[in-house]
Order: structure tokens, then C-alpha cells, then sequence
């Protein structure tokens, strides 16, 4: 059974050049700790330096406002928590969205225990937030604006950047969710105002497991991890060095073949679009334009979505669903709902995230997978009714 | 997902999918708000049951126990159906993942609806379950009849709610 990826959102498949650096790396020593004084350490350093820079230069930011963390969720707590906790005197009033991502909302929803207000700010049919909301929701004790790059389940681009200027003539620090879309958008931190990015590597052909948060110079933020003086006293504990180097490398070939693999995934995207618009009583999520270049999420009624990702499973292709029984929370995706998807057909919500390796072939083998998936289940279905 | 081999059998090829005209018990349970629906339609002979068609909304586990318990309870008394278990639904099925069990007690649960609305039929109590068989219709928009929220004129069930709104 040959297998069909098509789970970028949950993670990529790694770059060949990438596994080939950190086995570079294992086979030359793998384990210096750059904070030893002796030359392996000092090579540790070195290699340290390298990624941190490759890393940097992905957003246009200096390599300094850099810190290596374990993936987009610990930066999220980092960022949130490190302004919440470091800015606590001036306010506790914070402004977001109603579709973050979990490590976005539960981290807020801890806070909201410990007393500070969240505001989240309701976003439109395509999933789109309005800058001017943001500003109406900004008062004299808001210390802090959360609000993500792209989604991770409808692919939306949110205006950020007209949310920078906003935080930015308000002087309150700007943090944004930037797993989805760093790496497979282009990002310039200067021209959209952040002052805190969340970064994950295996959103762009890294390894899982490790990630960054950028830090704009003079952000007051504190650390949620304690110990050690490493990443310049903002993230404590030896680095995970082999991750690291695998992000590195993943970075440069990010900015490079950015062009190139968008141009590809946009194909196979619509190719997959103008094809489901044949299923009758099926719905595309998220923006038609604003919207990352390989995610695809669609809704189709009368049917549930684990049920359809086992079928295609069956055939061998990969796909993610946020239906309650596949979520094991008892309830529809909170972002699909904020989108004004009613309960039921949210549950038969299906997501295709494609990466540079697919082809249209494959595009065409799960549609048809998929369409005898749909007809099969709705025929069980005690809400569809045949025509 | 880890399914057994069972399970997978009973999900791609589920046995008794389908309707019964003029069912003697009608037994459904769940919402499709929260991701999960079955309907058990049943004829009763004698004490026994001579057939038994589901059909399910949900996902591959509840699927799989709908086909399963309906194979179960074919041909036995009601007496016997009504000792069929989730656990022994699950144990048939070759076990369910944990998260999973829920959906063994909605299978178990709607065959039992079911035949407890044949004896209240019998008893002359009328449908237990009764179900109100229009929508309010207002100004030419149709609204859910519990809950008053606008719902698009053929829809079996409202989404805000989760009430049924139409006789299936």
C-alpha cells in the first residue's frame, strides 16, 4: 500500500537534505554542550551559531532575538505567559481571538484562574479577525495582543500587519502564533510589527520536537523555564542540539525554495478544490484568497469525520480531521464553529494539507477514494436523505 | 486509529444498514452535536426479533458497534436482546479504544430504546418518544419548535439544540 501524506498541518515528512545534516552532525560528535569550556564545546557554539542565524534570517530578525525552544506550544506558554507575568504591575488585561490554537487558548484560560481578563475577539465566515476590533478592544490595562499568523485548521491569514501598526501606536507587545505560517509564508518581523513570534520546525521540514520564539529586542518577558544561563538567560537547559541543527538546515531551505514549493502546493490546492465543488452538500472552510497555499479544509454534510479519515486510511492516504470522537473532547472544533459552521456538519470536517512532495495524481486517487467514502457513509446515515 | 480486525470488518462492511417500513419499536439515541447518532428499527414476531436495520452518523467505532449489536440481537427473544451489554458488544468487537467505549454504550443503549418502545406500542401507550411532527412555520421561515432558533425548512434536526424536529 504506497502512502499518500497529505497531514503537513500535523507535521512534514523530512527534508532529505535536512536528515542528511543531522546525521552530519551525529557522525562528527552530536553531543557538545555549548556551555563547556573546553573546544568540543566551543564546536557546539559554533554549530549553535549557524542555526541560530539560518533561523534568524527566515524572518529578517537579528540572530540575538532568537531563542530555541521545544516546539510552537512551549513558545506559545513562553510568550504568553512570559508577558503576562513580566507586565503584571502595569495590567492584566489581554486581547485574542476565538480561534486560537489549544496551546493559545488553554494557556490564556490559566490566566483568566489567576485573575487576569482575556478578551477574544470574534472573527468572520472566512475566519478573518478585524483590525479594527482589535483596536476597539485594546484598553488602558491590556499589556498584551495574542493573535495568530494562520490558522491551523481552516489555513486563514489574519491581517497581522495592520494589527502591528495598531499594537504598536498603543505600545502594548504584539505576540503571534506564527507555527503555521513561518516557514511557508514569507515573514519580515519589521514589516509586520511583532514583538513575539512562535516558530516550529516540523511545519517546514524540520524535525518535531523543537522550535523558537522570537523576542524583539527590549520586550519585557520572563522566563518560564528556570535554571541554567543558556539562550542568553531567556530559556534555561541544555539545547537540543540535533534538533537544532535539523531546524537550521530546514530554515535555509525554507527561504529558498519558499517560491517554488507555494507555486506547487496552490496547484494541487486548487486542483483538489475545483474538484470537490462536484460533491453536492459539501462546504470549503477559510478564506478563497487569504489563505495558506496547501491547506484545504471542507465540511461535508450528513456524514462524520473519523469515519471518512479511516476509509481513506484504508487506501493508504493521510489525512486530519477535528470531529469530536477523532479529537476525543466531546465536541465540535471550536474554530469551525466561530466560522458559524453549524454543530453537525463542523463533526464532518475533513482537512487536506499538502507538501512539496505530492503530486496531482495523488490529488485525483483521494478524491476518488473519497467520494466512494461519502457515498458509502451517507447511505448509513440517518440524516441524509436521497434525492 | 487502532482498530481490531473485527472492528474494520464490521465498519467497511456493516451488517443490517437500512430502514423498515412500519417498524414495531424505534429506538435512537445520541445528537449529532457531539459527533455521535444511531437509530435501531426493529420487527418483532412472537417474542422475537425477526429483524433489525440500523443507520448511524458517527465514527468508525460507532459505526462498527451499530453492525455489530444489531447482528447480536437478530433472531433472539427481547428478553435476551435486553441482556445484550456494551461490554459484551466490546468484547465481540475484539476490544474498542478507550475513547472509544462510549459509542459501545449509545449501540446497546438504542437497541433497548427500541424494544422498550414495542411494549409501550403494545400497551397502547402510544410512541414514549414522541416527536413533534412539524416545524413552526412563521411568516414563511421555519423555526426549531423547542428553542425557537431559525432552521432551514427540511432539516430533521435542529442545530442549536440537538432537538429532533420532524417525524424520519
Amino acid at each position: 500500500m504506497n502512502t499518500i501524506y497529505f497531514d503537513n498541518v500535523s507535521a512534514t515528512p523530512i527534508h532529505p537534505l535536512v536528515k542528511e545534516a543531522i546525521i552530519t552532525y551525529l557522525q562528527r560528535d552530536g553531543f557538545g554542550n555549548p556551555l563547556s569550556q573546553h573546544h568540543i564545546g566551543d564546536a557546539a557554539v559554533e554549530i549553535l551559531d549557524e542555526a541560530r542565524s539560518k533561523v534568524a534570517q527566515l524572518i529578517h530578525a537579528g540572530a540575538g532575538e532568537i531563542v530555541f525552544t521545544s516546539g510552537g506550544t512551549e513558545s506559545n506558554n513562553n510568550a504568553i505567559k512570559g508577558v503576562a507575568f513580566a507586565k503584571a504591575k502595569k495590567g492584566k488585561h489581554i486581547v485574542t481571538t476565538s480561534i486560537e490554537h489549544q496551546s493559545v487558548a488553554r494557556t490564556l484560560r490559566v490566566l483568566m484562574r489567576m485573575g487576569y481578563q482575556v478578551t477574544a475577539i470574534p472573527v468572520d465566515k472566512y475566519g478573518l479577525v478585524d483590525p479594527k476590533d482589535v483596536e476597539k478592544a485594546i484598553r488602558n490595562d491590556t499589556i498584551l495582543v495574542t493573535i495568530m499568523h494562520a490558522n491551523n485548521e481552516i489555513g486563514t491569514i489574519e491581517p497581522i500587519a495592520e494589527i502591528g501598526k495598531i499594537t504598536r501606536a498603543r505600545n502594548v507587545v504584539f505576540h503571534s502564533d506564527a507555527v503555521m505560517s513561518c516557514g511557508n509564508i514569507p515573514i519580515d518581523v519589521d514589516n509586520i510589527g511583532v514583538d513575539l513570534l512562535s516558530i516550529a520546525a516540523n511545519q517546514f521540514y524540520g524535525p518535531s520536537g523543537v522550535g523558537a520564539l522570537y523576542v524583539r529586542r527590549d520586550t519585557e518577558i520572563v522566563p518560564i523555564i528556570d535554571g541554567g544561563t543558556q539562550e542568553d538567560g531567556r530559556r534555561a537547559g541544555t539545547q537540543n542540539m540535533l534538533g537544532i541543527v535539523g531546524m537550521g538546515k530546514a530554515a535555509e531551505l525554507a527561504a529558498i525554495e519558499m517560491e517554488e514549493r507555494n507555486s506547487h502546493l496552490l496547484t494541487l490546492k486548487k486542483f483538489l478544490i475545483e474538484h470537490l465543488k462536484t460533491i453536492d452538500e459539501i462546504y470549503i472552510n477559510g478564506h478563497p484568497d487569504l489563505s495558506l497555499p496547501g491547506l484545504v479544509s471542507f465540511s461535508v454534510d450528513y456524514v462524520e469525520g473519523e469515519s471518512m479519515t479511516i476509509m481513506l486510511d484504508e487506501e493508504g492516504i493521510c489525512v486530519s480531521t477535528r470531529s469530536a470522537c477523532a479529537s476525543g473532547s466531546l465536541r465540535a472544533s471550536h474554530v469551525l464553529i466561530a466560522t458559524g459552521r453549524d454543530y453537525t456538519t463542523a463533526q464532518g470536517t475533513l482537512c487536506f494539507s499538502f507538501g512539496m512532495d505530492n503530486t496531482l495524481e495523488q490529488v485525483s486517487k483521494a478524491l476518488e477514494v473519497l467520494k466512494k467514502s461519502i457515498a458509502f457513509l451517507r447511505s448509513m446515515s440517518p440524516l441524509y436523505k436521497k434525492k | 486509529m487502532q482498530y481490531s480486525e473485527v472492528v474494520m470488518d464490521h465498519f467497511k462492511n456493516p451488517r443490517n444498514v437500512g430502514r423498515i417500513e412500519n417498524p414495531d419499536g424505534v429506538g435512537e439515541v445520541g445528537n449529532p452535536i457531539c459527533g455521535d447518532m444511531m437509530t435501531i428499527l426493529i420487527r418483532v414476531k412472537g417474542s422475537r426479533i425477526e429483524d433489525i436495520k440500523f443507520s448511524t452518523f458517527g465514527c468508525g467505532a460507532a459505526i462498527a458497534v451499530s453492525s455489530m449489536v444489531t447482528e447480536m440481537a437478530k433472531g433472539k427473544t427481547l428478553k435476551e436482546a435486553m441482556k445484550i451489554t456494551n461490554e459484551s458488544v466490546a468484547k465481540n468487537l475484539g476490544g474498542l479504544p478507550k475513547n472509544e467505549l462510549h459509542c459501545s454504550h449509545l449501540g446497546v443503549d438504542a437497541l433497548h430504546k427500541a424494544i422498550m418502545d414495542y411494549y409501550s406500542r403494545k400497551k397502547g401507550e402510544g410512541i414514549k418518544d414522541k416527536r413533534v411532527e412539524y416545524i413552526g412555520e412563521r411568516k414563511g421561515k421555519c423555526y426549531c419548535p423547542y428553542c425557537d432558533t431559525e432552521v432551514p425548512k427540511a432539516t430533521p434536526y435542529c442545530n442549536k439544540c440537538g432537538k429532533p424536529t420532524l417525524e424520519h
